[in-house]
This record gives structure tokens, C-alpha cells and sequence, in this order.
């Protein structure tokens, strides 16, 4: 077993809304990531994957609010600092953190070279022109940005291009965990190659140690990182690698979302698609059993008021779920179908 | 949970003409600013038949699909419904053609007027197709017959307003709508793109049967060439305004002639196949 | 529809800002009722009366007295009678004389008579003193010797026949009337003007005139310019180049300067009200106008709207169901704003001396005119002028904050 670099432990955090109603969007999330390995979150929208990029990196503000758990990275428990302390010393160096629109975000009266020094210099404010260009220009070379973008404005660059500066310049720092939400989401599927491959130089040459990648699409994540866990109403179903996942997923919900999945392959267009009816449920009041009862083929009566327990099983217990009904029940039904 | 089965393809080389293109062209602007984005396009749907356009976003396919509802005149080329040319030039003519075309479009919680309830939503495409002085109990009828076609119970949507429904909930509203106005064409514009992935299927089932029973052609918008795949009988991929390729599905996707058909299959994440991205040349701009 | 109530009156800003208002709409309801009579009555001969209560005089000396026998009341008579001018001059004499005045409190009265009736000799001549000084300090020993005597006033009336002056009544120091006893009582809050008219009265006919001209012109504005924006947004082509070029046309002419000419080519007699009203509405729609335009461009090409049209709906039913209704609390918003800014303009302009003709109707505006006028801001008559900029002031405070509290609410970028 590799050295965790990011453990989370309970992460319980809600949104409150403009009535003052709790809104409970991350609810009691545990999971950890080794060095070098990437892991991915899925689940529809509205699960809470989003917000749980959000609650990771320490940094809460309104409607977020943070209620208990542990954010631990490297051996440092983040989850309980001020925000001013977390912006300082952890945003860059030990978590970064990329939205979908995050190209979006430059300035466009400003010069690429301008982010840069604005990211290094909040962490060594001495840091010279001189020695960030150098830094950069060294750093985008590495990452196969021509040099010539630092001294762009962001309107210049393409879609792909600019979330590949973006992404190049919050790892500027060498963070050591990467949050990447939906980070192709909104470009084509050549640029969105580019920024992956980006993203697994980062991991293979070091600048980034673990990468938590979340995004809707799953033949995606199958081919980006090492484990999936999947999200159901803020809570994980569901974790194992990304093989095991897609083509043997244990809970009904993650069996129903593999599923969903269209690729243009010979074999896809015979095959059976999954559809689960329903909507997940209201997480200002989350159901007192398994969240996914309402929606579950198999669910019996108990399911909706019993405690679910995590399960675990596989080789030294790699695989976890959350079902009352065991592995082998389970496999049992899906073979029935 | 329930299993949505594939329909095979089916040749439709042979079948009526429902609408087609010659030379269709769509350019905004003048002069300098002069943008192309639909390129003197030719197109063949027959009646019944699933046609998938795919492309990535800038392709045109946008605006291709307003020319064919008519929301946007083209500039040049010519269009022919049912082998008719297609006469919008006037309001009434418009409404006219309107009749025999419908579209579900991308984002739900923006094609719903927010103000107005989901039974007048409903009411209103009875009224549509003549059914104004019908009596109140048939319009409910055909409401709830339309409600329970897209698995939606009517009795619990009256009184409620279409925003607080769930996204897949509003597109399969869409739907019912559809089965309401029963058109000849159905155009749909990314309408899973904003769904969940479990959703999706649900909806896509529900299209297919749509066209299954009442024998409407059904233009699918997209840029997921999976789904295109799975779903249509026809393909047509465009590339900056230009049909690349078209032709059967499973030919155009397993076979791929044209060298951005390629790319994009090839640049498109799969599961069984492995995801080449040791070609991927990072200093290409 | 309630749950969007329900969300503006969560914003505290569009709370207190209707609660201002509210009081202000109650007030120009309620104390007509409960003060009734014209607003622009001259009660006062004089101008400027100062705010207080006032006792006629007339109806007190036959009112039936009390005998209080207060012990202060010499010291209050005394103070009230020796003024600050007074005692400063009294000290100067002292120094005129070279007598120390060291240790001499001027508030003091007791210890400053005693000095003045120990020192002071008429005969003297204070080196540098003018005789008209002098004179003047000969009335002052004279009025400060009548402050101890005269005990008692006796109201005498004269006889018809005889021409003689008989003895009706006598007033004594320690008489004093009730208040509620006395026939004739009037309260002034805010005293009078400069044609001796109550000015709270006017104040509150004037906000309530004032207001109405604000919500005609922001009517007609918001009218025109929502009318202009709709068609020019969503018609597009042709009929927008036209309307779009006589709005920048009236966008460039500064708009006050156009509304001081059309207000002053009406003239005097044509300009009342209603028709400064109108004015100001037709000269500030251009606004309205441009922002109504640009949402409804964003809208027109919605799914919503392409669906309407595809369900064969034509341009009023697609502009009055699926255009107006989202862009509804956006012009509620402007036309709050237009309210405000009417009620100002109307202000600016009756200032000038370009508003409502002067006899019918009061109004902010022309109260400051007035105010102005008769010189109340240099003869410190502030009741005639402070109280109608607090008004104003309130009102557009009011409605602007509204205008946030409901910005806050429809527009979720500003929401915190």
C-alpha cells in the first residue's frame, strides 16, 4: 500500500438556504487516496459530487457551510481552519482545485504571465518577474504549452487551450492533491484528449501527486483514473477500481448506471440500456434508510428504515457498498434479468 | 429500474421523402464579418425515419436545426416537405408548416414558459390540433393518455407548474406534448444533454416508441456520437456547416469513411476499446 | 407568485424601504382627516412664523385665571427678557469703565443686576463711547428698571360715550390661564411660511401631489419606453433601427435641459400638474426603453419562445405570455425608479421656477421655490425648506431602496 496523501473521514457539510432550510449535500463522506492514484467521483447532478469538490478544500462560504469531519492531507488536518490560514497555505501548494468554467475565469484584460505571478506570489511574496517567468515558461514547456501564452490575454486562446493554461497554472505550485470538477466537460472531444493527457503528465511526472476527478461521464472516468466511487444523494454507494466498477458494479445504483453507458463500439448498439425511474430524494430530509429505496427494483420493506451498513469484500477488502443485500444476493438478481 | 431494448436498423433507402435539402446555406453577417454556418448542405429524411446530425459545438447544427423549423429563413437552397418546396413566407403559412413539425429542444427548465401550469401546457396543443370545442372530459382524456404514454401520472401534475418538475421529468413532458400535436417531423435538439445518464434512456425509449407508433420522422441533434449510434438509423456528420459523411448507422460509426468521422470516434472515450492517448500531440494547438 | 412575495419581503432592504413608504402613504391619508381644511390658506399676515404653539392673546386675558405664586417665575421672566445681546452689552460697559469683571458669570442674571445697578451711572462718558452708545445703554438701565417694577397690567377698554378709558381687568404676575381653557390655540409644527401658510399642512398636501406627479410620469415613461423596448427587442430589424435611433436621439440631448425648454415654451397658465407630469414622463422613457430591449432580445430566442411560435401563437399573444411575464419584476423595478426620479424631477424643475402654475396645488417643488424666493435659507427660516428636502429625500430613499431589495431578490448575481 502507497503513502495515503488525502484521507477524508465523515465529511459532513450543508448548504442553507435563502429560508433557512438545511440543505444536507455531503453527508458523511469517507474515502482516501494513495499517492499516484486518481480517483473518480460519479453520480447524477444534484448528488452532491460537486459539493464535495467544494468541501474539500477547506475554504466555506455562504450558503456553504462546513458541519464535522476530517479533511487530511499529507498528514494535515485542514478541516478545521480559519479561511484566510487555508486560502494562504493550502490553496496551491496542498490542494488545487479546477472547476468546469474554470477557463472562464481569467481576466481578459490581464496577460496569462499575470495569473502566474499572482498564484506564486500569494506563497512567496519575494518571488521576482524573473524567476516566475522562468518557473512558467519551464513548467508550460513540460506540459507541452508553447511559451508564447504567457504573454497572451485569454481571449486569444482557444476553449481547450485556456483550460489547459488554467489547469497549468493552479499546478504551478506543485499541489499536492488536484480537484478537477468537470474539467472537459464544456470543450470538444479532441480538446478534452488534450486536457486528460495533460492531467496524466502532471500525475506521471510528479507535479501533482493524487487527482480527485469528478464528472457525469463515465466512459470518462473509466479511462482517466484508478478507482470510481459513485454518489447517490450525497452519500458513497459505491467504490472499487474503475474496471471493477464499470463492468461488475455491486450496488443496484451503480448496476444501473453502467448500465447508461453509450460508446460508438461495435456490441453497443444491440445491447440493453438501463433506465432507473424516480428522482433521488430531498436532502433537506434525507429518508432515514437507504437513500435509493424509493428507486430500487430490489428494495424490500426494510430498506427504508433500517440503517444501511458499508460492506466490504474483495481482495483485502478493496471493494465497499451500502446495501443491505449481499454480494452474492445481488449478483444472484442481476443474472435473473 | 427497467431495461430499454435496441431497436434494429432499418433501411430507409427506399421510403417516402418526408423533408430535404439542396444547397441549403445559412450566413450570418456581411462583408468582412461574413460567417458561414451551414455550407450548401444536401439532406434526404424519409418518413419513419431516425436520423441522427452529429457534430461538436460551432458546427452549424444549430442553426441547421432552425432552418428546418423555420425559426430562421435560409439564405440560400431549397427545402421540400412531404415533396412539396416549403413555403414559410408569410405568418399564416408558417403556422401552417408549424403543424407538421415539432422539436423538443436542449435545456427543459428553458423551454417551459415558467408562468404557465402543465395542464395548459397540454390544453394548448389539443387546442392546436382543433380540439378546442371538444368537451372537457375527452381533453382530459387525451391529456392523461398522453401523460401516461411518457409514464407520468396526469391527476398529479394538474395544478403544478413545470419547473417543479425534475429535468427528465420536464423533457418526457415534452414528449407528451409531441404525442399530443402528433406532427409529421420531430426535431430534437440535445434533448438528453442536460439529463442524467439514468434518465436518458428512459427517454430515448420513449422517442423510439413515439416514432414506432406514429410513424413520425425524428431528427436527433447531438453531439454524443454513442448515442447517435445507438439510437438512429441514419447518420449524418457535420463538420464546420458540411455534411462529412451520412449513411446507416452502424456503417458510418464501425466503418467510418471521412477523416474527421475517424477522429471523432477515435477521440471519444470507450470502455471495451482502449482510449489511444499516447498519439495525443499536446503542442498541436 | 407567493413564494416570490414571500422572498421579497425576506430582503430587509425592500423592508424597511416599504415601511418608510407605507408611513409616508398613511400620513398623506390620515392627517387630511384629521386636520381638514385647504392646504394653502394664508393663516399668517407675516412671514415665516416660527414653528410652535401659538395663544391668541386676546382670548387669554378673558379667560378665567389661577394664581400660582411660582418661585421662579421672576428668574424665567427675567431671563427670558434680558437677552444674550443684552448681558454681553453690559459687559462691555464694565470694561468701558475699567471695572473688573473677573469672576462674573453672564448667565447669572441676580449677580450680573446687582453689578449693573452697583456700577452703572448714566452721567458717565466711557472714553470712545459714541453718544448713540451711550443712548442705548440709557434705554437698557431703563428697561432693566421696569423688569422689577410694573406688578400689575390693567386692560382698559374705551368707553363709547364717554371717551374715557374704563378699567376691564387687571393682570397680575402671578395670574395664569389653562391653555385648554383659552378659545383660540394654535399648534404650528412646522410654523409658517412666506405667505403665512402651515407648512406641515402644505407639506403633506405637497408629498402627496408631488407623489402623484411622480407615479404619472413614471407611468407614461415606464408605458412608453416598456411599449418602444417590447416591439423594438422583439420585432428586430427595421422597425428596431428606428425606434432605436429616435431613443439614442433623445439619449444624447441631456434630458433636464430638454425638459426646462418644453416646460418653459407651454408657459405658465397651460402648466399644471398633469402636464408637468407628462412632461417629465415623455422626456425620460429613453432608459426604460434600452434596458427593456436588451432583455427582451435574450428572450426572444429562447426554447419558450420558439416553442410558443411553433405552437402557431402570434407576436401579442408570444409578447403578452411569454415575454412580458419574465421581464415583469424588471420593469416593476424601473418603474419604481421612474417614480423617484419623476418626483425629483419635478423638484429640479418647480426650483426653477418652470413648475405646476403656483395657485392651485402645492408641491415639493414649488415649496422650495417659494422657500427660495423669500430668502428662507438666508433669514434662517429652516422650517420653511429643511423639512420638504427630508420629504423628498425620504420618498426617493424609500423607493430606491425597494427598487435594491427587489433588484436583490430577481437578480441572483446579487444575492448574498
Amino acid at each position: 500500500m502507497g503513502k495515503k496523501i488525502l484521507e477524508v473521514r465523515n465529511l459532513k457539510t450543508k448548504y442553507i438556504t435563502r429560508f433557512h432550510e438545511d440543505v444536507f449535500a455531503v453527508d458523511g463522506v469517507s474515502f482516501d487516496i494513495e499517492e499516484g492514484k486518481s480517483l473518480g467521483v460519479a453520480g447524477e447532478s444534484g448528488c452532491g459530487k460537486s459539493t464535495l469538490a467544494l468541501s474539500m478544500m477547506g475554504y466555506y462560504f455562504p450558503p456553504l457551510h462546513y458541519i464535522s469531519g476530517d479533511i487530511i492531507i499529507d498528514g494535515k488536518n485542514i478541516s478545521g481552519m480559519d479561511p484566510d490560514a487555508v486560502r494562504k497555505n493550502i490553496l496551491g501548494t496542498e490542494i488545487a482545485y479546477i472547476p468546469q468554467a474554470a477557463m472562464n475565469a481569467l481576466n481578459p484584460t490581464q496577460r496569462i504571465i499575470r495569473f502566474v505571478e499572482d498564484v506564486i506570489r500569494v506563497h512567496e511574496p519575494g518571488a521576482s518577474k524573473k524567476d516566475i517567468r522562468e518557473r512558467a515558461t519551464q513548467r508550460f514547456a513540460e506540459l507541452g504549452l508553447p511559451a508564447s501564452v504567457l504573454d497572451k490575454h485569454a481571449v486569444e486562446l482557444s476553449g481547450g487551450m485556456k483550460q489547459r493554461t488554467v489547469i497549468a497554472i493552479s499546478t504551478i505550485l506543485s499541489p499536492k492533491v488536484l480537484i478537477a470538477d468537470e474539467p472537459s466537460s464544456a470543450l470538444d472531444v479532441t480538446s478534452q484528449k488534450m486536457v486528460i493527457k495533460m492531467m496524466r503528465e502532471l500525475m506521471e511526472k510528479g507535479y501533482i501527486k493524487s487527482m480527485l476527478f469528478i464528472t457525469h461521464e463515465l466512459p470518462l472516468l473509466y479511462n482517466v483514473t484508478d478507482d470510481i466511487m459513485v454518489m447517490y444523494a450525497g452519500q458513497i454507494v459505491e467504490k472499487g477500481t474503475a474496471k471493477e466498477m464499470v463492468f461488475d458494479p455491486t450496488h443496484p445504483y451503480s448496476h444501473g448506471l453502467m448500465g447508461s453507458i453509450l460508446v460508438p463500439e461495435e456490441g453497443t448498439r444491440g445491447a440493453k440500456l438501463t433506465a432507473i425511474p424516480g428522482t433521488p430524494p430531498n436532502l433537506k430530509k434525507p429518508p432515514q434508510g437507504c437513500r435509493f429505496a424509493e428507486r430500487c427494483k430490489y428494495a424490500r420493506p426494510e430498506c427504508r428504515y433500517t440503517g444501511i451498513p458499508e460492506r466490504f469484500f474483495g481482495e483485502n477488502d478493496s471493494r465497499m457498498y451500502r446495501c443491505l443485500m449481499g454480494v452474492d444476493e445481488l449478483k444472484e438478481v442481476y443474472s435473473h434479468e | 429500474m427497467s431495461e430499454i431494448k435496441a431497436r434494429p436498423a432499418k433501411d430507409f433507402t427506399n421510403a417516402p421523402m418526408c423533408l430535404s435539402g439542396r444547397g441549403v446555406t445559412k450566413v450570418f453577417g456581411l462583408g468582412d464579418k461574413k460567417t458561414v454556418a451551414v455550407d450548401h448542405v444536401d439532406f434526404d429524411f424519409h418518413v419513419g425515419e431516425f436520423v441522427s446530425i452529429v457534430g461538436e459545438s460551432g458546427s452549424g447544427k444549430t442553426t441547421l436545426s432552425k432552418m428546418l423549423l423555420g425559426l430562421l429563413n435560409a439564405s440560400e437552397g431549397e427545402i421540400q416537405f412531404m415533396g412539396k418546396p416549403r413555403d414559410i413566407s408569410t405568418g399564416a403559412k408558417k403556422r401552417e408548416y408549424w403543424k407538421g413539425i415539432q422539436a423538443i429542444f436542449q435545456d427543459p427548465f428553458s423551454s417551459f414558459n415558467v408562468f404557465h401550469k402543465i395542464d395548459s401546457v397540454l390544453l394548448d396543443c389539443i387546442n392546436m390540433r382543433g380540439g378546442r370545442n371538444l368537451p372537457k372530459e375527452k381533453k382530459i382524456e387525451m391529456m392523461t393518455e398522453a401523460c401516461s404514454f411518457v409514464n407520468l401520472k396526469f391527476a398529479e401534475l394538474t395544478n403544478k407548474y413545470p419547473f417543479e418538475l425534475s429535468g427528465g421529468q420536464m423533457q418526457r413532458l415534452m414528449i407528451a406534448r409531441i404525442f399530443l400535436l402528433k406532427p409529421k417531423i420531430l426535431l430534437a435538439d440535445e434533448p438528453t444533454s442536460m439529463v442524467d445518464a439514468c434518465s436518458r434512456a428512459t427517454i430515448l425509449d420513449m422517442l423510439l416508441d413515439l416514432r414506432d407508433e406514429t410513424g413520425m420522422t425524428i431528427i436527433f441533434i447531438t453531439h454524443d456520437i454513442g448515442l447517435a449510434y445507438y439510437i438512429s438509423d441514419t447518420v449524418y456528420i457535420m463538420e464546420h456547416g458540411k455534411f462529412v459523411e451520412f449513411g446507416k448507422a452502424d456503417e458510418v460509426i464501425i466503418n467510418p469513411q471521412a477523416a474527421y468521422t475517424k477522429r471523432l470516434i477515435s477521440d471519444v472515450p470507450k470502455i471495451h476499446e482502449e482510449w489511444d492517448l499516447s498519439t495525443v500531440d499536446l503542442k498541436a494547438n | 407568485m407567493k413564494n416570490t412575495l414571500r422572498q421579497v419581503f425576506h430582503s430587509s432592504k425592500f423592508v424597511v424601504g416599504f415601511v418608510i413608504f407605507v408611513a409616508i402613504l398613511l400620513t398623506m391619508f390620515i392627517y387630511p382627516l384629521v386636520n381638514p381644511g385647504n392646504p394653502l390658506q394664508m393663516i399668517g399676515v407675516g412671514t415665516f412664523a416660527k414653528p410652535g404653539t401659538y395663544v391668541s392673546l386676546y382670548d387669554a386675558t378673558k379667560t378665567n385665571t389661577e394664581t400660582f405664586r411660582l418661585p421662579d417665575a421672576d428668574e424665567k421672566r427675567l431671563v427670558k427678557l434680558l437677552t444674550d445681546a443684552d448681558r454681553v452689552a453690559m459687559v462691555e460697559w464694565f470694561d468701558a469703565m475699567g471695572i473688573s469683571v473677573e469672576g462674573l458669570d453672564i448667565s447669572d442674571t441676580d449677580a450680573l443686576l446687582d453689578m449693573w445697578k452697583a456700577n452703572y451711572d448714566p452721567a458717565a462718558k466711557p472714553k470712545g463711547m459714541t453718544q448713540a452708545k451711550r443712548n442705548f445703554y440709557k434705554r437698557l438701565n431703563n428697561s432693566i428698571a421696569e423688569i422689577g417694577a410694573a406688578e400689575t397690567l390693567i386692560i382698559t377698554e374705551k368707553n363709547e360715550e364717554t371717551g374715557e378709558l374704563e378699567e376691564q381687568g387687571k393682570i397680575t404676575k402671578t395670574d395664569y390661564v389653562n391653555t385648554s381653557a383659552v378659545a383660540n390655540v394654535k399648534t404650528l409644527p412646522l410654523g409658517t411660511d412666506n405667505f403665512g401658510r402651515d407648512v406641515l399642512k402644505e407639506l403633506i398636501s405637497a408629498a402627496g401631489t408631488s407623489l402623484l406627479i411622480g407615479l404619472l410620469a413614471g407611468a407614461v415613461a415606464t408605458l412608453v419606453g416598456l411599449t418602444l423596448g417590447l416591439l423594438s427587442g422583439y420585432v428586430g430589424g427595421v422597425v428596431d433601427d428606428i425606434i432605436m435611433f429616435i431613443t439614442n436621439i433623445f439619449t444624447v440631448i441631456p434630458g433636464f435641459v430638454l425638459l426646462i425648454l418644453i416646460s418653459y415654451s407651454i408657459g405658465q397658465e397651460q402648466r399644471g400638474a398633469t402636464v408637468v407630469a407628462l412632461v417629465i414622463g415623455l422626456t425620460s422613457w429613453t432608459w426604460t426603453t434600452r434596458s427593456v430591449r436588451s432583455q427582451v432580445i435574450s428572450l426572444r430566442n429562447r426554447d419558450h419562445v420558439n416553442l410558443s411560435k411553433l405552437s402557431g401563437h402570434n407576436l401579442v399573444r408570444i409578447i403578452v405570455t411569454d415575454i412580458l411575464p419574465y421581464i415583469a419584476s424588471y420593469v416593476v423595478m424601473a418603474f419604481i425608479l421612474q417614480v423617484s426620479s419623476g418626483i425629483l424631477a419635478e423638484a429640479q424643475l418647480s426650483l426653477l421656477g418652470l413648475g405646476p402654475r403656483t395657485t392651485e396645488v402645492p408641491t415639493l417643488g414649488l415649496m422650495m421655490n417659494w422657500a427660495m424666493l423669500y430668502s428662507a435659507h438666508t433669514n434662517g427660516s429652516w422650517w420653511a425648506y429643511f423639512p420638504v428636502i427630508l420629504t423628498i429625500t425620504l420618498i426617493s430613499f424609500s423607493l430606491n431602496l425597494m427598487n435594491t431589495g427587489l433588484d436583490q431578490v430577481f437578480n441572483p448575481t446579487l444575492r448574498d
